[in-house]
Order: C-alpha cells, then sequence, then structure tokens
C-alpha cells in the first residue's frame, strides 16, 4: 500500500510536464518555442530543488552549474573554425573537441557534477546565509572567468550556431528523466536522511548522520542535473552568452521554486511552468491575445511589470508556495 | 604617496557602501529580511536626482530624499506579511520586488538611462602635498563619518533607539515588554531610507549615469559585505560594508592592469575565504559554531 500511495508524487509531475511537451506540439510556431523554454526552465528548477528541497539551504550558485554545462554542450557541438574565429586563444583541446549531440549532453552532466563536487567540498560546512552568500560568490567568480579568460570560451562574446537540437521530444524526455532521478533521490536512504536533518540538525547529528557529506552528496547530484539543463539550455537557443546565465536566471529560478514549494518535486515542476507560463501569457498579448470575443493587447513593456507583481503577490499571500510544499498524495487527488 | 591616494579611495569608497551596509542591517536587525530591493531606493532616489538636474540644488536634493524616504515606507507596508515566513521566502520576495521596480523603472525611462548633473563641482581635484583627491571623497568621508556617528547616537541614547535595538536582540521579549513591532521597523526604514539617500547623493558624482539597475549593482557587493562582515550586530555589518568597498578599491588598484577584468573573482574569492574561516562574519563577536556542520 505504501509503494502505491507514492506512485502519484512522481507520476503527477511526469505526467505534467508530458502534457506540456504533447500540447505544446499543436501550438503555433513561436508559441511551441515558449512551451519547450518552459520544459528546460522546469528541468533548471528541478535540479535546483533537489539541492535546496532537500537540504533547506540556498544556492544562488545553480546557475552557474547550468552556465558551465551549456558552454560545455555549447563547445563541443560547434565546428573548429568557428570557434577559432570567436576566440583565437582557446586551448587546443577545446578548439578540437566536436562530439555528437547526446555525449554533449552527457559532458554538460559531467562538468556540471564535477564542478559542484569540488566547490562543495569547502563550501558545505557552511549552513544559513554564509551557505547562501559563498555560492552567490561562486555565481560570480564564474560567470567573471567564463567573461573574461578567453582560452576556455568565447568571453564575452556569443557562442552561436549550436546545433538546435532541443526540440519537443529532447525538451520533454529530459525534464522527465531529471524529474525521476530527482525523485529516486528523495526517495533513498540519502534523500530522506538530508531532509530529516534539515528539520532538526541537532537530532540528525545526535543519530550519527554526516550532514556535510549528506549535503555534499545531494549538491553533486543536483549540480550535474544543472549542468545537463544547461545542455538542453544552449541545444534550444541555438547560442548563449555569459549574461544568459547569470543573475537574472539565477534569481527567476529561486523565484520559481519558492513560488511552487520549496519541499516537493510537485512545487518545483509546478513553480516553473506557471512562471513561464504567465510569462509567455504575456507575451502574447504583447502581440495581441485572442479571447474569442477579440484581442486584449497590453502595452509592450508591461510584461516584465505584471511579472513581477504576480510573482511578489504570490510570495507575499502564498509564502509556502502554491502547492504549500507538499507532493500529490491519492487522498488529496480523491 | 602611491599608498597614501588608493587609500584615501579606499577609505572613500568604504563609507559609502557602510552607509548602504548599514540600512541593510537596520532593516535585517528588526525584521530578520534580507532586502534585495534597498538598491531600489538608491534607482529611485538617483533618478528623481536626474529629473531634477534644472532646479535648484536644494530643490534636487529635497526630491531626492522625499522619493527614497516614500519608496522605504512603501516597502515596510508590502513586507509586514512577510514577518512570519521562512528566510528563503523572505529573500525571495525582496528579490521580486527588486525585479518589480527595475521593471517600473525601465518602462518609465527606457534602457539607456538618463545622466546626473546636480554637483559637478565635487568632481574637481583638490592637491593635498603631493595627493590629488577629488573633492566628493573628501565630502564622502566626511559626510559618511557624521551620519554613521549620527545613525549609532540615535540607537545608543534615544528611546526609539533602545526599541531597536531591544527588537534586534530578541523580537519576542521586546514586544512582550511593550514594543510596538511596526514602529520599531517603520523606524528602522526611515533611518535606512536616509542612509540610502545619502549615499546616493554621493555615488551620484562619480556615476552619473543612472539606469534601471543602477542601484542594484551598487547593492550587491554592500549587501555580500553585510554577510562577510556579520549580520548579528549591526556594527559588524556596517564594517563588513566599509571592508568590502575597501578591498574592492584596493584590489582595483594593486591588481596588474591584464588582470584587473578579474576583480570581481578576487574579490568574491577573498569572500568565500573569510566566510569559510569565520562563518559567523569577520567582525562577529565570536566564533559561531553552529553556523557550521
Amino acid at each position: 500500500v505504501r509503494r502505491l500511495s507514492s506512485a502519484p508524487q512522481l507520476l503527477a509531475p511526469v505526467l505534467l510536464l508530458a502534457a506540456v511537451g504533447v500540447l505544446g506540439t499543436f501550438m503555433s510556431r513561436s508559441v511551441q518555442f515558449q512551451f519547450r523554454f518552459a520544459l528546460v526552465m522546469a528541468t533548471i528548477v528541478i535540479a535546483l530543488y533537489v539541492f535546496v528541497g532537500n537540504s533547506g539551504v540556498v544556492s544562488f550558485g545553480h546557475v552557474s552549474f547550468v552556465a558551465l554545462g551549456g558552454f560545455a554542450a555549447g563547445l563541443t557541438t560547434v565546428p573548429e573554425a568557428l570557434k577559432l574565429s570567436l576566440s583565437p586563444d582557446l586551448f587546443p583541446v577545446i578548439a578540437s573537441a566536436e562530439v555528437g549531440n547526446a555525449a554533449s549532453l552527457a559532458l554538460a552532466a559531467a562538468v556540471g557534477g564535477v564542478f559542484a563536487f569540488i566547490v562543495g567540498v569547502p563550501l558545505m560546512r557552511l549552513s544559513g546565509l554564509s551557505a547562501g552568500i559563498a555560492t552567490f560568490a561562486v555565481l560570480v567568480i564564474v560567470n567573471n572567468v567564463l567573461r573574461n579568460w578567453e582560452a576556455i570560451g568565447p568571453g564575452a562574446r556569443t557562442l552561436s550556431l549550436v546545433p538546435e537540437t532541443t526540440g519537443f521530444l529532447q525538451a520533454t524526455l529530459g525534464a522527465i528523466a531529471v524529474a525521476i532521478l530527482a525523485f529516486a533521490y528523495q526517495r533513498s536512504r540519502f534523500g530522506r536522511v538530508l531532509r530529516a536533518s534539515s528539520e532538526d540538525p541537532a537530532a540528525a547529528q545526535g543519530a550519527g548522520v554526516n550532514i556535510y557529506r549528506q549535503r555534499l552528496v545531494a549538491f553533486t547530484l543536483s549540480g550535474a542535473l544543472a549542468g545537463f539543463a544547461g545542455g538542453l539550455f544552449v541545444h534550444l537557443l541555438g547560442s548563449i552568452t555569459t549574461q544568459q546565465v547569470y543573475l537574472d536566471l539565477a534569481f527567476l529560478t529561486l523565484a520559481m521554486l519558492v513560488i511552487g514549494g520549496v519541499r516537493s518535486l510537485w512545487g518545483a515542476v509546478v513553480g516553473a511552468l506557471l512562471v513561464s507560463g504567465v510569462n509567455s501569457l504575456l507575451l502574447t498579448a504583447e502581440r495581441g491575445l485572442n479571447v474569442g470575443v477579440g484581442e486584449i493587447t497590453v502595452p509592450t513593456g508591461t510584461r516584465l511589470v505584471t511579472l513581477g507583481v504576480v510573482m511578489a503577490l504570490i510570495l507575499l499571500f502564498r509564502p509556502r508556495g502554491v502547492t504549500g510544499g507538499r507532493e500529490v498524495t491519492l487522498s488529496r487527488l480523491g | 604617496v602611491n599608498v597614501l591616494q588608493t587609500l584615501v579611495d579606499a577609505i572613500a569608497l568604504g563609507t559609502i557602501y557602510a552607509l548602504v551596509a548599514m540600512g541593510i542591517g537596520l532593516v535585517f536587525g528588526v525584521m530578520r529580511l534580507i532586502n534585495f530591493a534597498h538598491g531600489e531606493l538608491l534607482t529611485a532616489g538617483a533618478f528623481a536626482l536626474a529629473l531634477t538636474n534644472h532646479l535648484p540644488l536644494a530643490v534636487s536634493l529635497a526630491a531626492c530624499f522625499a522619493v527614497v524616504l516614500a519608496l522605504a515606507l512603501a516597502m515596510e507596508v508590502v513586507y509586514r506579511p512577510l514577518r512570519t515566513t521562512t528566510p528563503t521566502t523572505m529573500l525571495v520576495t525582496t528579490f521580486a520586488v527588486a525585479f518589480l521596480l527595475q521593471a517600473v523603472a525601465l518602462l518609465a525611462f527606457g534602457p539607456r538611462g538618463q545622466s546626473i548633473d546636480v554637483l559637478p563641482e565635487l568632481n574637481r581635484a583638490v592637491a593635498i602635498g603631493d595627493l590629488r583627491v577629488r573633492w566628493v571623497t573628501l565630502v564622502s568621508i566626511a559626510v559618511g563619518a557624521v551620519l554613521l556617528t549620527v545613525t549609532a547616537l540615535i540607537l545608543a541614547r534615544t528611546d526609539i533607539g533602545l526599541q531597536m535595538r531591544a527588537s534586534a536582540m530578541d523580537a519576542r521579549t521586546a514586544q512582550l515588554l511593550g514594543v510596538r513591532a511596526t514602529t520599531v521597523i517603520r523606524f528602522a526604514f526611515v533611518l535606512a531610507a536616509v542612509l540610502a539617500a545619502s549615499a546616493t547623493v554621493l555615488l551620484s558624482v562619480s556615476r552619473p549615469l543612472v539606469t534601471p539597475s543602477w542601484g542594484f549593482q551598487l547593492v550587491i557587493p554592500a549587501l555580500v559585505g553585510v554577510v562577510v562582515g556579520g549580520m548579528d550586530r549591526l556594527v559588524s555589518a556596517t564594517a563588513g560594508g566599509f571592508a568590502i568597498g575597501f578591498a574592492a578599491a584596493v584590489l582595483g588598484d594593486v591588481l596588474p592592469s591584464g588582470g584587473r577584468v578579474f576583480l570581481d573573482t578576487a574579490l568574491f574569492l577573498l569572500v568565500i575565504l573569510v566566510l569559510l574561516v569565520r562563518p559567523g562574519g569577520l567582525f562577529a563577536r565570536s566564533r559561531v559554531s553552529w553556523e557550521r556542520v
């Protein structure tokens, strides 16, 4: 019975992601892109959730793993001549590396995971605000280095002509795969121990739990997933700049997670899709939204203001998120 | 002489950051809230200055202080539901407010920004011995020292200051003893606004082009400074703000010209180092062991 009752906890987010993927294929061309973008954002937010949701520690640093994964996947799928024309000082090993789509995604995950582990070894000892600011420092440093060190990437220039392989199939399957891994982790011994220790650190330590090690496991896994999401991201846009994967994205993904509900996978998925949905609805409205009886057109530029108002209102009046941080259960469905 | 020049500039930048940091620290003390939207106070003040360029100086300054004060009081009202939520939700909500205000500024004034020209005379340099110091440097240090002292005196010597310190130490007990939370929090926002408006005027001399993200970019290092200094006390938070401004200015002068683009990397590596050695803050009273696992 316990096994059965946990099934909706995974099925609900997976089905929601699949529904977005299927529904999206029926939309017009520009709206299709919005749907794929929403799926990639959901992937980033789920990756973030694996650490923040289970450990209770805020991280601004995950977007740096997205950035590294994105540049890794982008740089290995662009022709050598183009790379060298962008950045003649590129390390030869990066300039000559060229792999297929799937391998580039695997590489993105590996880069994200390895970097998260290296960063996590010293930082996972910190808690609370110190940890938040330390991960913020990681974000700033990664951005600063990527932007200025032209031996490892295009620097401040745009890396373009990346194959646009993140169609509906790749976006949907990628998001679902990450959701399944996140669920498997939170149901595992590791996930349960970490969650328990975030609720009562003293009791967990008393029971012999090494919180540091548990956090490091979650941080590394979540870094790998974020790196993978970065790979999906670059293959969706076909290009990437360091500014796209910096402060704005870091805060937006964190806001999505909190708006959905930090403590549940369901919350991560709902938050990401809800905010993305509102955003693309507003984008469409700026061009004229047909509501059957007539068209609603909102003035250009009001999208960001409206999005800000919506996010602030949800956070102020639903501080635990729209899902309340709970998973979907059978009793709540029936 | 070169060392002295660097020191004077570093002290001036540190002082301005200390003003911003003290405002963030005041609000954090009474509300346990890190206000990411503090930068939008500076942006609002800067736009008030830019829009009143052509008017007399006194009018410009009055407009700046009035706008910043009004926005701070509005923030206090908006943040009221946050008093009972988790730190993560608080943090993200203040960010959402910052995002919203930047979007409003973008809509109203466009992305290219406007230039402020209210105190051009402060950009002139004055020779002291072998040093050539801009007036704004000296004024920043003087004004900053006065404001920090006055704020410290208000906290130490006045009734409301005592109530604020009591709330910062233990908000529940303070309320049981008759301290009104809303009064104290509102006063913290007022003080923070005065400090922010002053910092805005001083900063507008050396950074006269105000864009929607003007204040946000300035507040990020100050916020980091507050945490690095130590949030538990106002003194350590303010000192942290000073330290990060000071360190940024010194690093800017010390790094070789080829490495100057990596200033942020050097600065934030320093931040991580400090946090690892003293997670409770550089100037915190004691090593806070519970901050580590």
